[in-house]
């Protein structure tokens, strides 16, 4: 019987011969990531009473939400965590500076085909978007793996995801996933690893793989996966990784699987999350025209570069529509480079957006908050009630496309007309 | 491991956002523990009394990892969480502190809030004194009995560190 994705990268991370889905299995991960909560891990350390670590090149840490500080406390935190990793020879410790540790250590070659990843993030399931397993856990979980190296890990069943491609114009990774979570909903795929395959996925972008597999946390998934290939391959050498370090880990043809999807890319078209879940999913046509005070595109799902590029593609030589406050808030200070260089930030601030520094931002509702009554559109992953400010304001989550049109139009709005526009200019 | 209290009985598919506000989570854990699940009932964290039941529906703790969630789910003085099931996040989380967590498909039709409820979290039974009815959740994973009874997994590392 053939093995799944899942299967096979935990049995390589237990050291055993083979792994099956409902196993419990201690596993060594191959990195382990810590964001804000690491000051809460360094604490937890000092109450076990070692200072001995498994291995410092595992650990990575970010000071990514609340970044930089606003307060004391937070400040004296992450001088903790600064201390901490000079003392411990931490070299994969990034400042409040860097942007969301996620898209940082992708960007910084730290994520490898292969690996198992975990981190104090549930959105760790992104790493997946390079052939990894990642998976969020607890702080305390991450203290135990600094100091003996492995964490308990139960085998997951897998979900084959098939998006048949090319997608409709105007529609991204980002509609892909919001279209799925609606259809099987946000517990439709607890605890399961899920892997995307199909032509859509092949070829496709690492910025896209990311969306696809960041938002694959809101399915209630443990790992995500895309199979690694050429796009891989050449995104790790840019960063100076060579196919001698790492394994490329594919699934089996008659691999197990608990459930397959089919999605027609053809088919889709751009799609919202309504408050207050992320699982009230519509498609644009039934919100259109839904009045915004604030437009945010942030977050790991949707705030890298390519992201911002299609923001600015829609909104060159357009203006923010009068009262609408557009925020954009580069996932990395990478990201920030790259488009203060090409001019992609002169076009955003020209057309009246205002950017913040790299890092969480608004998604965790560091900055950017909303009034009562108040109404955002966001490329974030995430809606729930009093996650943006006041428990009574509204957010709708949709793709970075969605968000330019809505900015200029101060309404939601179809991105489409706007494609259609450069269709006909070129 | 048993627990005994008053049902505090909440829905289906909250989010760790709704056990713990994202503005409240840099307060300190006491305090943080006078807020939960203060939207969906502010009477919760204002009467709550030591060895009380948190009852709730399906994917209980979804979203963020939020791992302070469950710590201060405990810190309110809440002897054991019964939920339809709990997200994968949640469920682990609540091990690695030490919070006893029961997935018992038909809990909540099988409480009202307010009634006394006694766990035995070694066999999963929970009885039901206000109604004087038996049910059985799905039974732990021995090995995270073993976490629940260290006290979670920074106490079980560290004894098994001492072992060494």
């Amino acid at each position: 019987m053939g093995k799944t994705f899942a299967e096979k990268v935990m049995a390589k991370a237990a050291g055993i011969e083979q792994a099956t889905a409902g196993q419990v299995i201690n596993v060594y991960p191959d990195l382990i990531m810590s964001h804000a909560a690491s000051w809460r891990c360094i604490r937890t350390l000092e109450k076990m009473g070692t200072d001995e670590l498994y291995d410092v090149n595992r650990i990575a840490m970010v000071m990514d939400h609340n970044s930089p500080a606003r307060t004391a406390k937070t400040a004296a935190d992450q001088k903790l965590c600064r201390a901490f990793a000079k003392r411990k020879g931490i070299e994969k410790f990034y400042d409040v500076d860097a942007g969301i540790a996620h898209v940082v250590l992708m960007e910084d070659g730290h994520v490898r085909p292969g690996m198992v990843l975990i981190g104090t993030d549930s959105h760790s399931t992104i790493y997946g978007a390079l052939g990894a397993a990642g998976t969020g856990v607890g702080f305390s979980e991450v203290t135990a793996t600094w100091v003996s190296g492995y964490l308990w890990m139960k085998v997951p069943n897998s979900i084959k995801v098939v998006i048949n491609g090319p997608l409709s114009p105007g529609t991204t990774a980002k509609d892909v996933m919001l279209k799925l979570i609606g259809d099987v909903s946000a517990d439709g795929g607890t605890y399961c690893s899920i892997e995307f395959h199909g032509s859509y996925v092949q070829g496709l972008s690492v910025s896209e793989r990311m969306t696809l597999c960041n938002l694959a946390m809101e399915l209630g998934a443990k790992f995500a996966y895309v199979p690694p290939d050429e796009v891989t391959r050449a995104y790790l050498a840019e960063r100076g990784v060579q196919p001698h370090e790492y394994e490329e880990i594919y699934p089996d043809e008659d691999a197990v699987y608990s459930k397959v999807i089919t999605i027609d890319g053809a088919e889709l078209t751009p799609h919202i999350a309504c408050p207050h879940t992320v699982d009230h999913v519509l498609p644009i046509s039934a919100v259109a025209g839904q009045k915004v005070d604030q437009v945010f595109i942030g977050s790991c799902a949707n705030a890298k570069y390519d992201d911002l590029a299609q923001a600015a593609a829609i909104l060159k030589g357009h203006k923010v529509a009068p009262g609408v406050r557009l925020i954009v808030t580069p996932a990395s200070k990478h990201v920030l480079e790259r488009i203060v260089k090409d001019g992609i930030f002169s076009t955003l601030l020209e057309s009246g957006a205002m950017l913040t520094n790299p890092g969480c931002g608004a998604c965790a509702g560091d900055g950017g908050v909303m009034a009562d009554g108040e109404v955002t559109l966001s490329t974030a992953n995430r809606n729930f009630q009093g996650r943006m400010g006041s428990y009574h304001a509204q957010i709708y989550l949709g793709s970075p496309a969605v968000a330019a049109a809505t900015a200029i139009r101060g309404v939601i709005t179809d991105p489409s007309e706007f494609f259609a526009k450069e269709a006909s200019r070129t | 491991m048993k627990a005994r209290g008053r049902c505090w009985k909440f829905g289906d598919n909250i989010p760790t956002d709704q056990i713990v506000r994202a503005d409240r989570v840099l307060l300190s854990m006491q305090d943080m523990a006078k807020h939960v699940l203060e939207n969906l009932n502010p009477d919760f964290a204002r009467s709550v009394k030591p060895g009380d039941i948190l009852v709730a529906g399906k994917h209980f703790g979804q979203s963020s990892g939020r791992a302070v969630a469950p710590k201060a789910i405990q810190a309110t003085g809440v002897g054991a969480v019964v939920v339809e099931y709990a997200s994968r996040l949640f469920y682990r989380n609540c091990f690695e502190i030490g919070l006893p967590i029961l997935e018992c498909a038909g809990i909540t039709n099988f409480v009202h809030d307010g009634d006394i409820l006694s766990v035995d979290m070694t066999d999963g039974r929970i009885h039901n004194e206000t109604t004087q009815q038996t049910v059985y959740a799905n039974p732990v994973d021995p090995f995270l009995m073993d976490m629940l009874r260290a006290g979670g997994i920074i106490p079980m590392a560290a004894k098994l560190a001492g072992e060494d």
